[in-house]
């Protein structure tokens, strides 16, 4: 993208001013480098978002921005139901909820290379991953409801996970105003026999190395220990939040006509949020987060039974779990008003500074942890939430490093098992079905997440806290 | 029509393109409804490039005003009919009334082992969605899928 489209702020902000229909300007928060790698449809997409009625602020897009479906994925904006203001479930995504959750497991590196192969096959026999992998739990319908409206606790409750692990869980494991009956029978079904399962494409359960502190206090109280391992899971909603998605996207673009909505892209296809589709959207789509909070609390469950195996004494502690797509009310000022603003993070993550009402007290001093996932190559981070992120962009940040490549350019670079092999010299051992899905998820195939974190801390988003290097990744 | 090929005897065919992100599947033919059945060829030619046997046959139903929002729904039905039933697709048949759509798709229940799936599709998307009919007479039918 040329970044003669923008105009630039600072070093990593970019900005484009209102023009046509736009109601609001667009910034990019990004390094020069980063703007020119990035396709032009995020432009496109960011301007897109700006002209949506009832939009505050801005719209903004994330150094990790690349092509989405409507927003941009890596986009974040925030709307006004008092002033006409909608609500998308292409600004949303298909994959409701999809988020991270880091485990502490306080084992130092040597301990888990001791048994890296075992504990690597046996996360690939017992973690169900990938198209045709089936789940040990299967709902009926009176637990399908119960699950969706009580998330992260109904698996606590059931039995697959711990009640320490509520409080550190985005909205303490529990959304509240879920809506089951919103939730059609097909979405259901979908979802039947999926929970504690996987999934595939960028969705991974990866052991990993914290490899370097770049904040040592802030560490301290996160519980990261240079040379400790910790586990990470990155996945969603699973099938129920994918049909969700499919279905209100087609609902919402009678509904957005209907309403007299000028959508310059199909897929931004969106309902006031004072509307019947609108209010149905928000519940179902917050039953599809307490489908992925459970999600990731079950599997986060199979984690502690796989290292309970390897190590009796161990005890994984959850560090944070945090989603990248969803649609939260949340109260921001703007204007030097308070205002409650209904803020999609699409591709974003949320990243509450220091002193937020909203998070545990062992965290509310220091900020909320903001898991970034990377590749299986290259580290991930973890970064804490700066209390410039509110103004910045209602307190979000980056959510991973973003493709740089096309899945199909990446198999015409890449082979599979060469990528495995390659990986396996540099101490990361690789699981999956598929040769042809590592090869499309090849290393390569991202952005340079260093920048990507590098950027996001110098726009004051979230600061660097740790780099995480994968010794194994389950990839679906 | 099969996804052996992806050339088939009428001259359909189909392709994927390429996608930030995800993936584009196209198919082409002689009608829309052929154009119909080679996209969902590639749709199966995202998750794997195995044989997949025509063991079993489930029929669909969808209706859209029109033949571009028809190609997300008809390939919708078919993720949907993947996800629960656990199975993949590799041959299929489409008959286009208006707006209406019937199709029967035939294949097998998933094998990790020999279908080494590599995807799973979430959802047929309106990004890049085009169906036309070109000066030639010949059709072509595709959009982003999100895998």
């Amino acid at each position: 993208m040329d970044p003669g489209r923008f105009t630039q702020v600072d070093a990593t902000t970019w900005r484009v001013d209102p023009w046509g229909a736009m109601r609001v300007p667009a910034i990019i928060y990004a390094d020069e480098n980063l703007i020119r790698d990035m396709d032009n449809k995020v432009y496109d997409q960011a301007v897109n978002v700006a002209t949506l009625p009832g939009i505050v602020q801005a719209c903004y897009a994330m150094p990790d921005a690349h092509w989405g479906y409507g927003f941009p994925i890596g986009g974040v904006a925030a709307f006004d139901p008092d002033r006409g203001g909608v609500v998308s479930a292409g600004g949303v995504g298909f994959d409701i909820s999809c988020g991270v959750r880091t485990m502490l497991t306080g084992l130092a590196v040597a301990d888990v290379l001791s048994v890296q192969k075992s504990l690597a096959d046996s996360l690939y026999h017992q973690i169900p991953a990938g198209l045709g992998s089936r789940g040990a739990i299967t709902l009926d319908a009176l637990e399908m409801d119960a699950m969706l409206i009580g998330g992260a606790r109904w698996a606590v409750e059931r039995g697959w996970g711990e009640a320490r692990d509520l409080e550190r869980i985005e909205e303490e494991g529990c959304m509240a105003g879920a809506q089951p009956d919103w939730v059609s029978e097909r979405a259901k079904e979908r979802q039947r026999r999926e929970m504690g399962t996987l999934g595939s494409g960028n969705h991974y359960f990866e052991i990993q190395a914290v490899a370097a502190i770049y904040d040592l206090a802030v560490a301290d109280v996160f519980g990261l220990v240079q040379d400790e391992v910790v586990v990470t899971i990155h996945c969603g909603s699973r099938g129920l939040g994918h049909q969700i998605g499919t279905e209100y996207l087609r609902e919402m673009l009678v509904a957005a006509k209907e309403a007299g909505i000028e959508l310059p892209d199909r897929e931004l296809a969106c309902a006031p949020i004072n509307s019947e589709v609108g209010r149905r959207y928000l519940g179902a789509m917050r039953a599809a987060i307490n489908c992925a909070l459970a999600n990731r609390e079950i599997l986060g469950h199979f984690a502690r039974r796989i290292f309970a195996h390897f190590f009796p004494n161990c005890d994984l502690r959850l560090l944070f779990d945090v989603s990248h797509n969803t649609c939260k009310v949340e109260p921001h000022i703007v204007d030097g008003r308070r205002r409650e603003l209904f803020v999609h993070r699409k591709g974003a993550t949320r990243a509450f500074g220091p002193g937020h009402e909203s998070l545990p007290a062992a965290l509310r001093m220091v900020g909320q942890p903001v898991l970034i996932g990377g590749s299986m190559g290259t580290g991930s981070y973890v970064l804490v939430g700066e209390a410039t992120s509110e103004a910045k962009a209602f307190s979000s940040a980056c959510h991973g490093a973003g493709r740089a490549l096309s899945r199909h350019a990446a198999l015409k670079q890449w082979s599979g098992r060469q990528t495995v092999d390659d990986l396996e010299k540099e101490g990361i051992l690789i699981r999956s079905p598929s040769m042809r899905g590592v090869a499309e998820e090849a290393p390569g195939a991202y952005k340079d997440i260093g920048a990507v974190v590098a950027a996001a801390e110098h726009a004051g988003l979230a600061r660097r806290v740790a780099r995480l290097r994968p010794l194994i990744c389950l990839k679906g | 029509m099969s996804c052996s090929a992806s050339t088939a005897k009428s001259g359909g065919k189909w392709e994927h393109f390429a996608h930030d992100a995800d993936v584009g599947v196209r198919g082409c033919g002689a009608t829309a409804a052929e154009a119909f059945e080679q996209a969902a060829c590639a749709l199966t030619a995202v998750v794997t490039h195995a044989e997949v046997e025509p063991l079993v046959s489930v029929e669909v139903e969808c209706e859209a005003p029109d033949l571009e929002l028809l190609l997300v729904e008809w390939l919708n039905a078919i993720i949907y009919e993947m996800a629960v039933r656990k199975m993949l697709f590799g041959r299929f048949a489409v008959r286009i009334d208006g707006t209406r759509l019937a199709g029967t798709l035939w294949g097998e229940p998933v094998v990790i082992e020999r279908h080494s799936p590599a995807c799973e599709p979430k959802g047929a998307t309106y990004t890049e969605l085009k169906v036309v009919k070109d000066p030639d007479g010949a059709w072509s039918a595709g959009c982003i899928v999100d895998v």
